[in-house]
């Protein structure tokens, strides 16, 4: 507990001149514009508007800019500006099929139809510091080829369902929302969906790691990651027709896992699923592999590691919620602390008292 | 204003498109096409540009049951023509003016006297330009199309 205290404004107003004298640095230097966040820093923007659940480019470079790099502070200032907002409703659902694709892989075909588009990917760098950027130079363009853009690209699941392979997925659901109800457990898929989808990167990366080293081993395999362009629609209630009202980029991740069967269904594999704003490759497909994790009661599996427990995974998988909490820490807990501080002292004469008389009793026999 | 019946079908599928095409334009590209009409009638503010969220939902294995993926930011206005269209914009982001051009648009498109001459002037040259990029973008993925060579084919049997 802590307790409201009095003083320290001058502190405090000159503690935030601080930080916006620390923010702006050298100003030999020149000052950084939204539009180099964008351009230039666009996978930080692409974190903060999934984690931050508010897709706009330009409000993420601001909270990047503002936050001074910290991502999650920026995810934080995002949140807190989205609240301010009315809701105007709810999209109609993503037709991923329908994406101009800028990365397209499957790792479990090799010859899927539409082809293995590698696209904008750090998977073939050497992770060698490249030199040559530490100066601002004339960069090339990237080369193109002929390509076919009248095609939608076929869902690598949808191929292996059609052989019943692998499961369809559910397609009925409650249309809940965590940010009008607040969570409650047991959660349905969907609504696990929507927490994974805002959750803390890292925290999913590493309970995502922690299935693939056995802890809830599911044994995943990249069905398959798409990244780029899809136009969202929306039914505007004045015109009672769908509209798209914009283009904007995600990434996704079908992962085929482990498979099950009963006495009804013969084996087929099963899937976890992942999607992010922008290109957020390592997040959809932690989302995916805990996604699927979280399904071992449905699927009839022993629920013993952390990545499966749902209370676990879900209340703590929020990087506000969860930085808010350890630094309320570094408010004022004075009175707090001095009762606890009187407990010890009372505790520690009362020990100090019974030695003493230990002592003298000793002495006396 | 309801648009449901079958002889508004046309009308409906046109300003579908025509909204769908103004709202994913760059607006600068939009305000710039907008401003060389010239002179246009006078419109009204219906309702005046207002920003919020719309939820963007996703699709479980993308096709299955819908969930909530995230927000996103969307601005809408409503115009009105002297002579009564009213036109409604509703576009990704949070610019005002984007809105209300889309609004106007939509308002005059409805007019006989100004459909075509918005078609060429805006439309059709807004559309050219997304397809210009979306093909853009499929060429320089198309450039890192990954060509495998079987085992037996690189055996060369």
């Amino acid at each position: 507990m802590y307790v409201a205290v009095k003083g320290g404004e001058t502190a405090i107003a000159h503690s935030l001149d601080l930080v916006a004298d620390k923010r702006r640095g050298d100003r030999d230097i020149a000052e950084l514009s939204l539009e180099q966040i964008d351009q230039q820093l666009g996978l930080a923007v692409d974190r903060v508007m999934t984690e931050g659940s508010c897709y706009d480019r330009s409000l993420a470079a601001l909270a990047i800019k503002q936050a001074r790099g910290d991502l999650i502070e920026a995810i934080f200032l995002l949140r807190a500006y989205r609240t301010t907002l009315p809701r105007f409703g709810d999209s109609l659902p993503l037709d991923t099929s329908a994406m101009v694709a800028e990365r397209r892989i499957s790792s479990t075909f090799k010859d899927v139809p539409g082809g293995q588009v590698l696209g904008p990917t750090y998977d073939y760098t050497h992770r060698l510091l490249d030199f040559s950027l530490m100066a601002a130079d004339e960069r090339p363009t990237a080369p193109t080829a002929p390509a076919d853009t009248n095609r939608t690209l076929p869902r690598v699941g949808d191929i292996l369902e059609r052989e019943g392979m692998l499961e369809p997925p559910p397609q009925d659901g409650a249309s809940e929302d965590l940010t009008r109800q607040p969570l409650t457990l047991p959660a349905s898929r969907p609504v696990r969906l929507q927490n994974l989808a805002r959750g803390d990167e890292g925290f999913l990366l590493a309970l995502g790691y922690s299935t693939q080293r056995g802890y809830g081993n599911n044994h995943p395999f990249v069905g398959e990651i798409r990244y780029g362009h899809v136009p969202v629609s929306f039914v505007p209630e004045e015109l009672g027709f769908a509209i798209e009202i914009a283009e904007i980029d995600v990434t996704e991740c079908d992962m085929v896992n482990q498979f099950a069967g009963s006495h009804d269904v013969p084996p087929q594999f099963t899937r976890g699923y992942g999607l992010a704003f922008g290109h957020s490759e390592r997040k959809a497909m932690s989302m995916a592999l805990v996604d699927r994790a979280l399904r071992a009661e449905e699927l009839s599996e022993s629920a013993t590691s952390p990545a499966q427990d749902e209370e676990f995974v879900l209340a703590h998988s929020d990087n506000v919620e969860a930085s808010g909490f350890v630094q309320h820490l570094k408010l004022p807990h004075y009175v707090d602390f001095q009762s606890e501080l009187v407990v010890v002292r009372t505790l520690r004469a009362e020990v100090e008292a019974r030695r003493r008389q230990a002592v003298l009793d000793q002495a006396a026999e | 204003m309801s648009l449901s019946s079958s002889a508004d079908a046309p009308a409906q599928a046109r300003r579908q498109r025509w909204l769908s095409v103004l709202a994913k334009a760059p607006i600068a590209r939009l305000a710039a096409l907008w401003e060389g009409l010239g002179p246009i009638p006078a419109y009204a503010l219906l309702r005046r540009p207002e920003t919020g969220l719309v939820m963007v939902k996703g699709r479980i294995s993308g096709s299955g049951a819908p969930f909530c993926g995230g927000e996103m930011t969307a601005t809408r206005a409503a115009v009105r023509l002297e002579s009564g269209e009213v036109g409604i914009g509703y576009v990704g982001g949070r610019s005002a003016r984007h809105a209300e051009i889309a609004a106007a648009v939509d308002a005059l498109g409805q007019r006989a006297d100004w459909c075509d001459r918005l078609e060429t002037e805006i439309v059709a040259p807004l559309e050219a330009e997304a397809d210009a990029r979306r093909r853009a973008i499929a060429a320089r993925a198309a450039a890192t199309k990954v060509d495998f060579f079987t085992v037996a084919r690189e055996a060369g049997t």
